[in-house]
């Protein structure tokens, strides 16, 4: 696999405490997007998924730093990456669309002068052509009649609309990185089943590969090829999607599984996952599931679990995965 | 078949009037429309002070000294003869001049170093907003007064001292309204575009934030003249013979019992002007706001 665009590497985030130990957020992370490919990071609020999207782009809140690993972008070690060669590389190689449309957009300004701008920096292009290419992202995102919206304020689009206008404008330099933090959390079902399959199109027409942020498991089966599941800062399971929703090998993932209603099986009684997330502060040494888990033995309260293939391009953290294969099966 | 178009036609002729009440063009805004007309019947009466002033504003007629309203003298004269009309007329330029130019630098200075201290903060935040604090310490009129004294008066020193005393009021506005918008999502999206902090404070913060300082300009221009007006008053300001309203209701104000107008009338002028000035604030913060313009 020399194809590899982005590879992240034993990736740890925390905030540092002074002389006690840091408080770890993100926890020994590593996976790999291959050019073109559509990896998707599932995980519920706390599990640190955003914050390993937020470090790849350099947005990590102040207090948060990387306390170990690496994050390459092709030869470039992305954490060292700042200033000017960081702004350079942000809008043609890497880019990025929020999980809020109503407020990721400038009111103030135009929305084809917003989309513009990006290439008449990168791109280098004049303003009319910069101007022209706006309306014709705008075209192909399926605004209707875009040369008359690229001269709206944000305000006068609907939330549909103005996540269009984000995807066109993080597409117009043509990236090779598309990072999306749940782009479709704030439409409504139609809109947001319409809005993944056009990520889709569009990546696969500017030949972008997908990193997508989502909690909702339901999305991840739309748009992506790989997973990776997230729970408590740390990868708990890994492997295409289809090889995960159908034998997860994680009990954490089954639990997500179970607990989502499923169309085809409508009589299916929904499983709730009990107990808590924990508390990042407080760690234990054993597996972060294990008081929730159904499966735990004592020596998952002891020893935390290291991420093993069990089968080829599908790895799990869990020492019970024989049991939960039983389980299932 | 033509009954059901008819009855499209009608549903959106209606539409149209409706969204026609709630987002009006600029030129329908009452209030903006009521500024413009005041400020602008008084900048141009400044204008075409040698045109329309019936007579040499400085020139002494002592035998017609404290003359009634007349045929002649149509807001009669003050207490050396002079046609208090031509005063209030050449006084416009003086007074609208200054009040108008000593908004522009501080207007400058203010919201560069507030929106610097806003966007970067650290180290040269904490120097700025020091300083501003300090001159917020002291009372505008007291600052003013007491600088133009030490400055000597003159129109010079006005401006400088205005100037000197209230940049801090837009650093402290630019710099509240950047703090607050730094931390919207289209800053980061505008940063993960790659665009500069020069360009994202010049081009993504600047415009959502200036309008505010805008329409403080509007209010401080009628400060401005209030302390120009109270400049003269305290014979601090514009040195006479010049015509300036200050002068005049401190000329008018020890004959307030036997000639009220004098006093009065470049007062009343001066209200007129703060009036107009609110009324231009008020329509330009519509207007300036994009979600509530056509």
């Amino acid at each position: 696999m020399t194809d590899t665009i982005l590879e992240v590497s034993n990736l740890t985030l925390g905030v540092r405490n002074g002389n006690r130990p840091p408080t770890v957020i993100v926890d020994d992370v590593s996976f790999r997007i291959a050019r073109g490919e559509r990896f998707g990071i599932v995980g519920e609020s706390g599990s640190g998924k955003s914050m390993t999207l937020r470090s790849i782009v350099g947005l990590l809140p102040r207090g948060v730093e990387i306390l170990s690993g690496s994050l390459r972008y092709g030869d470039i070690d992305l954490a060292a990456t700042t200033g000017a060669a960081r702004r350079a590389l942000m809008g043609p190689e890497i880019a990025m669309i929020f999980q809020e449309p109503m407020t990721a957009l400038n009111p103030v300004l135009r929305v084809g002068d917003q989309i513009a701008e990006g290439s008449r920096r990168h791109l280098g292009l004049s303003r009319a052509a910069a101007w022209d290419l706006a309306v014709s992202m705008m075209a192909k995102t399926g605004i209707p009649d875009p040369a008359r919206r690229a001269r709206a304020y944000p305000h006068e689009l609907s939330g549909g609309l103005r996540q269009r206008v984000m995807i066109a404008m993080a597409l117009s330099c043509k990236p090779k990185l598309l990072l999306c933090d749940e782009p479709t959390t704030a439409l409504d079902v139609t809109v947001q089943h319409q809005v993944l399959r056009l990520l889709e199109d569009l990546c696969e027409e500017v030949g972008a590969s997908l990193l997508f942020v989502t909690h909702d498991l339901a999305v991840v089966n739309q748009t992506c090829d790989e997973l990776a599941v997230m729970y408590a800062g740390r990868i708990v399971e890994r492997g295409s999607v289809e090889r995960v929703f159908r034998r997860p090998e994680h009990p954490y993932t089954a639990g997500l599984l179970a607990s989502a209603p499923d169309f085809d099986q409508p009589d299916r009684a929904l499983v709730a996952i009990p107990g808590f997330p924990p508390n990042l502060a407080h760690r234990t040494d054993g597996c972060a599931f294990a008081p929730r888990c159904a499966f735990a033995q004592e020596h998952c309260h002891t020893a935390s679990p290291p991420l093993e293939e069990h089968e080829a391009g599908h790895a799990a953290a869990c020492f019970e995965v024989g049991r939960l294969l039983e389980a299932t099966a | 078949m033509s009954a059901p178009t008819a009855v499209l036609d009608g549903f959106q002729t209606r539409r149209r009037a409706a969204r026609s009440r709630v987002l009006k063009p600029w030129y329908r805004n009452g209030s903006l429309m009521a500024g413009i007309g005041v400020i602008g019947f008084l900048v141009l009466v400044a204008i075409l002070a040698p045109v329309i002033a019936p007579y040499d504003p400085i020139k002494q007629d002592l035998q017609n000294a404290l003359a009634s309203p007349g045929a002649a003298h149509w807001l009669g004269t003050d207490k050396y003869g002079r046609d208090v009309l031509s005063r209030l007329i050449w006084g416009a330029r003086v007074d609208l001049r200054i009040g108008f130019l000593a908004v522009i630098i501080p207007f400058v200075v203010g919201s560069v170093l507030g929106g610097l201290a806003g966007y970067f903060g650290g180290w040269f935040d904490t120097i700025v907003m020091r300083i501003v604090d300090i001159f917020f310490a002291f009372p505008f009129y007291v600052m003013v007064i007491v600088l133009v004294f030490v400055l000597g008066s003159g129109e010079a020193s006005i401006y400088l001292a205005i100037a000197a005393v209230s940049w801090v009021s837009y650093a402290k506005i630019v710099r509240g309204e950047v703090l607050v918008a730094k931390k919207q999502d289209w800053v980061t999206a505008a940063k993960l575009g790659g665009m500069s902090d020069a360009r994202i404070l010049t081009r993504h913060i600047g415009p959502n934030v200036l309008s505010q300082a805008i329409i403080y300009g509007t209010s401080d221009v009628v400060m401005d003249i209030m302390a120009i007006v109270t400049l003269g008053y305290l014979g601090l300001g514009i040195a006479p013979p010049t015509p300036e309203w200050g002068s005049m209701i401190l000329d008018g104000q020890e004959f307030i019992t036997t000639h009220w107008m004098q006093a009065t009338i470049p007062g009343l002028v001066v209200v007129l002007v703060s009036l107009g000035m609110s009324w231009l604030g008020d329509g330009l913060s519509d207007l300036l706001n994009p979600e509530r313009r056509k």
